[in-house]
């Protein structure tokens, strides 16, 4: 029996109950009467400023007046109208800095409505009721190719099915989802809820999903452009960046997201090694679930190293507070230098940083050694595939809706400018589809 | 602590709060635990004649309608008075007093419509040693359909008549019940004081239906399907108790007529605004219903916190303070101009005020693009609407213009001259002005 004293990267260092227990819903679901409560909270505000701060702007006062007097379904699809993965989006969008944060409860009292939670509420009655409240309009005749069924993806190709248009979805990997199902934290995402809700949207109708497909691979971007009426890339970043220092290809050393992705895909996380002293390189939302959830699984000490201050990572102050609640220490203003071991890691040495007044970050010359077996890379993911398309700052180009260099291909997500959230994918997929189908139909001014 | 004594139409107890006749007066059981937890006096459930009792029914009773996180804000009912044997009830009555001597012990009372039956049972209920009785002619439900409660207490001639016989066979004080389920209630009041009771009391419950179930259409409470109207009570129906009682405060006809007031009072605060506009003491029925006998410990105390804070030795000192206060529109006086005000610093930019105004009222709340709301003085006509609505306590504040200022809306200077409609060039039947 292993334990988190066991030296190495090892399995089993926590019993199976206590492990289920970590990986249980963060934030458990509001029940009937919890929800009218939370619910009663909203002002119902004119032009609401959450409203404004949602990225796919979903009319939240609506939805949440239909929770309140009684029709969660109805409410549901007040949701869904804006967001079709409205449910993902309940559990992983940091309405920290998004909604709640614009919520005028928070200016009056620190305390927003617990939006995300009602949107949860709302979208959950309807997975349950298997219900799919939307219908195909009559048929467009044309056809639209969709790379990567991530939430960009996905969210594109619902709206064009919904509008009447045919989809084929190319996806390289073999299950559908994106980096909800690969990507987000386990605890944040509980049973299965990726997979039932990519199979609840298909019920769309219309969309295909041809699985080990790959842009570049299995087919060309030509190819597409030759055989549909329309493409959309929304493949995200599937490149991760390099550590580029001394003793970097040690063993022991992982890219944060395989690292999650292993994880989610884990049929039992007592079987899943994790070090006994782990340290994550990197400061945005992968590096915060990397370390949680290498804490989550029996790691004795977890830290995440970021090179600026604490104040201006990436990740919300919500999030920090929320690993540093599961004991993972931050250390800030430190970046790996080298990383020392004999075949595999042993220790990482960080040198601490200053950074000038137009945000450049140096060394300051001093150096720590953190004890380490396990060193998680979470410093940002590239762009892979481009087709060919104009690239701008690492990503595909784009104009308005998701409009790329060449006239039928439209792109989204991730892989294009904006925030990487799952919710401005979303919006970004959609939108893209309502630009194809005006192109396509002829009502595009 | 403020001394809390009141004395009723003679009837002395240790504080103002009553229960009124309904199930927590139903039995001796509960009466004697109202009293160990404080309350000042009861009515007791209503008693019906000699005879086989009547029979309430074998499901619900009670609809309810609800405010936030499930809080009771109104009740209605279709229970009947008593369904316990009189024999019982006037012995228990009897047993409670004598083991509670400073307490008030009120027996309610409903017979049919004959001085016969009011003949027969007055001298009962006086064996009990019951401080006084209440003539329940209120009840909207089940017992006016037989021509007792509210189908009298709507024919202000019946109330003189039976008051009078009352008055004749029983020898200590007679408190009128009155419904509100009239039009004006001076009437009814005044056909009690002109019958020579002591005192009147309001309101029993308003005729309601509270609910439907839109399954199967039947009203709520559900009885095999279907429903019929019931008594509606709690903190719903404060604002109305309040104006009646207010109405017969300021009656000259009614003048000196003591009142007992009931409707919602579920707070010291409640209590204590009945009280300002007229009411002796108070009665409690619903609050007692939702929270248990405790919650007279909070009145207690909270009116005798206000009390000591506002200098009063007693209730005495207080009663009807706001009657003269209650006025008629037409006296209102028109110079008194004010205008909205928001506290931009305590404003969370909801909007509320703005939708409010703009959508029903006068478009006087103006918005900027950064969600800064603020009065238009030449378009706001101090309706309080948004003050109302605003979710911030005081950020939205009314304030008078000073005599001299400009109304910028009218145009005109601002007068500190009373002035009313009476007044008014517009009104056809006022004096011209000189
Ligand atoms: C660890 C981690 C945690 C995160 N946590 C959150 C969070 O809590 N909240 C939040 O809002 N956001 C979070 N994000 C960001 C969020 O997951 C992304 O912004 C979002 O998934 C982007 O969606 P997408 O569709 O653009 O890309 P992806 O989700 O990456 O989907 C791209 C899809 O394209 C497929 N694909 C890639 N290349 C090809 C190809 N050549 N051919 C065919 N298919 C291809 C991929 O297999 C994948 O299915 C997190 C990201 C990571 C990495
Ligand atoms: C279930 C119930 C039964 C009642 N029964 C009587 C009654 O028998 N006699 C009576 O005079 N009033 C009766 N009432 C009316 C109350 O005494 C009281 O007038 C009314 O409920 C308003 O006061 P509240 O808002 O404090 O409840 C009853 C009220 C309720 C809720
Ligand atoms: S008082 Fe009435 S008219 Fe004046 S600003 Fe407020 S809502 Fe508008």
């Amino acid at each position: 029996m292993t334990s988190p004293l066991t030296p190495g990267i090892v399995s089993g260092r926590l019993a199976g109950e206590a492990l289920s227990r970590n990986f249980e819903d963060l934030h458990a679901p509001l029940d009937a009467h919890e929800a009218a409560v939370a619910a009663d909270r909203c002002y119902f505000c004119h032009d609401a400023p959450c409203v404004t701060a949602c990225p796919t702007e979903i009319d939240i006062p609506l939805f949440i007046r239909q929770i309140a007097t009684g029709q969660p379904q109805a409410s549901a699809r007040t949701i869904l109208e804006q967001n079709i993965l409205g449910g993902m989006c309940a559990r992983v969008c940091p309405t920290e800095t998004l909604c709640e944060e614009a919520c005028v409860r928070e200016a009056a009292e620190g305390k927003p409505v617990e939006i995300g939670r009602l949107q949860r509420f709302a979208t959950d009655s309807v997975m349950a009721a298997g219900v799919h409240p939307f219908d195909r309009a009559p048929s467009t005749g044309k056809r639209v190719a969709v790379v990567g069924a991530g939430p960009a993806g996905l969210a594109c190709a619902h709206r064009l099915a919904m509008l009447g248009t045919d989809v084929v979805i190319y996806e390289a990997r073999s299950k559908p989802g994106g980096l909800n199902e690969f990507g987000i934290a386990a605890y944040k995402t509980t049973e299965d809820f990726a997979q039932r809700e990519v199979d609840w949207l298909m019920q769309i109708g219309g969309i295909e999903i041809r699985h080990d497909s790959a842009l570049g691979d299995a087919v060309t971007l030509d190819a597409l452009i030759a055989d549909y009426d329309a493409v959309f890339l929304g493949l995200g970043l599937g490149g991760v960046n390099a550590l580029g220092i001394d003793g970097a290809d040690k063993d022991g050393i992982t890219d944060a997201v395989d690292f999650i992705a292993t994880l989610r895909q884990a049929p039992d996380l007592a079987a899943l090694p994790v070090g006994r002293d782990v340290v994550v390189i990197g400061g945005g939302m992968t590096a915060i679930d990397a370390a949680v959830q290498s804490k989550l699984l029996g790691a004795e000490t977890v830290t995440v190293a970021y090179r600026r201050p604490q104040d201006q990572m990436p990740a919300s102050r919500y999030e920090q507070d929320l690993a540093a609640s599961k004991g993972v220490r931050i250390l800030a203003n430190v970046m790996p230098k080298a990383i020392h071991g004999n075949g595999a890691v042993r220790e990482i040495e960080l040198e601490y940083t200053a950074v000038s007044e137009d945000g450049r970050v140096s060394g300051t010359g001093e150096t720590v050694r953190l004890k380490a077996d396990q060193v998680l890379r979470a410093i940002g993911q590239t762009l892979t595939v481009d087709g060919g398309l104009s690239v701008e700052g690492g990503k595909i180009a784009t104009t308005g809706a998701g409009r790329t260099s060449h006239d039928k291909v439209w792109a989204g997500g991730d892989c294009t400018a904006g925030e990487d959230l799952t919710v401005v994918a979303v919006a970004e997929g959609r939108d893209a589809a309502e630009d194809i189908h005006a192109t396509l139909t002829g009502a595009r001014a | 602590m403020a001394d809390l004594k009141t004395n009723f139409v003679g009837i002395e107890s240790p504080n103002p709060f009553w229960l009124a006749s309904a199930p927590p007066t139903d039995k001796e059981y509960n009466v004697r635990r109202a009293f160990e937890a404080g309350w000042g006096g009861v009515v007791w459930k209503t008693l019906g004649a000699e005879g086989p009792p009547v029979v309430n029914v074998n499901g619900p009773r009670y609809g309810v309608v609800y405010g936030a996180d499930r809080r009771v804000l109104g009740i209605n009912n279709i229970e009947l008075i008593t369904d316990r044997p009189l024999e019982t009830n006037l012995e228990e009555m009897a047993r409670v007093k004598a083991d509670y001597p400073d307490r008030a012990l009120i027996a309610s009372i409903m017979v049919p419509c004959e001085e016969a039956a009011w003949k027969a049972i007055l001298p009962r209920v006086a064996e009990t040693n019951a401080d006084g009785i209440e003539l329940n002619f209120g009840c909207p439900h089940g017992m006016s359909e037989r021509g007792m409660g509210s189908a009298v207490g709507q024919v202000p001639e019946y109330i003189e008549m039976v008051t009078r016989w009352c008055k004749q066979y029983y020898d200590r004080p007679v408190i009128v019940k009155l419904t509100p389920n009239i039009t004006d209630i001076r009437y009814p009041a005044r056909a009690a004081h002109n019958g020579g009771a002591d005192a009147v009391s309001l309101i029993n419950t308003v005729s309601s239906i509270t609910s439907v179930n839109l399954d199967n259409f039947s009203p709520e409470p559900s009885i095999d399907g279907k429903g019929s109207h019931g008594g509606y009570c709690g903190p719903a129906v404060k604002p109305i108790a309040m104006n009646m009682v207010a109405e017969i405060a300021r009656d000259p006809e009614c003048a000196g007529l003591p009142i007992s007031g009931i409707g919602g009072i579920t707070t010291w605060r409640d209590a204590a605004e009945f009280m300002a506009l007229g009411a002796g003491n108070v009665q409690v029925c619903t609050a007692a219903m939702t929270y248990g006998f405790k919650i007279v410990e909070e009145m207690k105390r909270g009116l005798s916190q206000w009390m000591d804070e506002k200098g009063y030795g007693s209730t005495a000192e207080f009663v009807g303070r706001a009657v003269p206060n209650v006025t008629d529109w037409q006296y209102l006086n028109l110079n008194y101009v004010t205008k909205a005000r928001i506290d931009q610093d305590s404003c969370i930019k909801c909007g509320r005020c703005y939708a409010a105004c703009e959508d029903t009222s006068h478009q006087a709340i103006s918005m900027s693009a950064d969600r800064v709301f603020e009065v238009i003085d030449a378009e706001c006509v101090a309706c309080n609407l948004c003050v109302d609505v605003c979710p911030v306590e005081a950020c939205i504040t009314m304030e008078r213009l000073e005599a001299g200022a400009v109304d910028p809306r009218t145009g005109k200077t601002v007068s500190d001259d009373y002035y009313n409609w009476t007044m008014h060039p517009n009104n056809p039947s006022s004096q011209a002005a000189e």
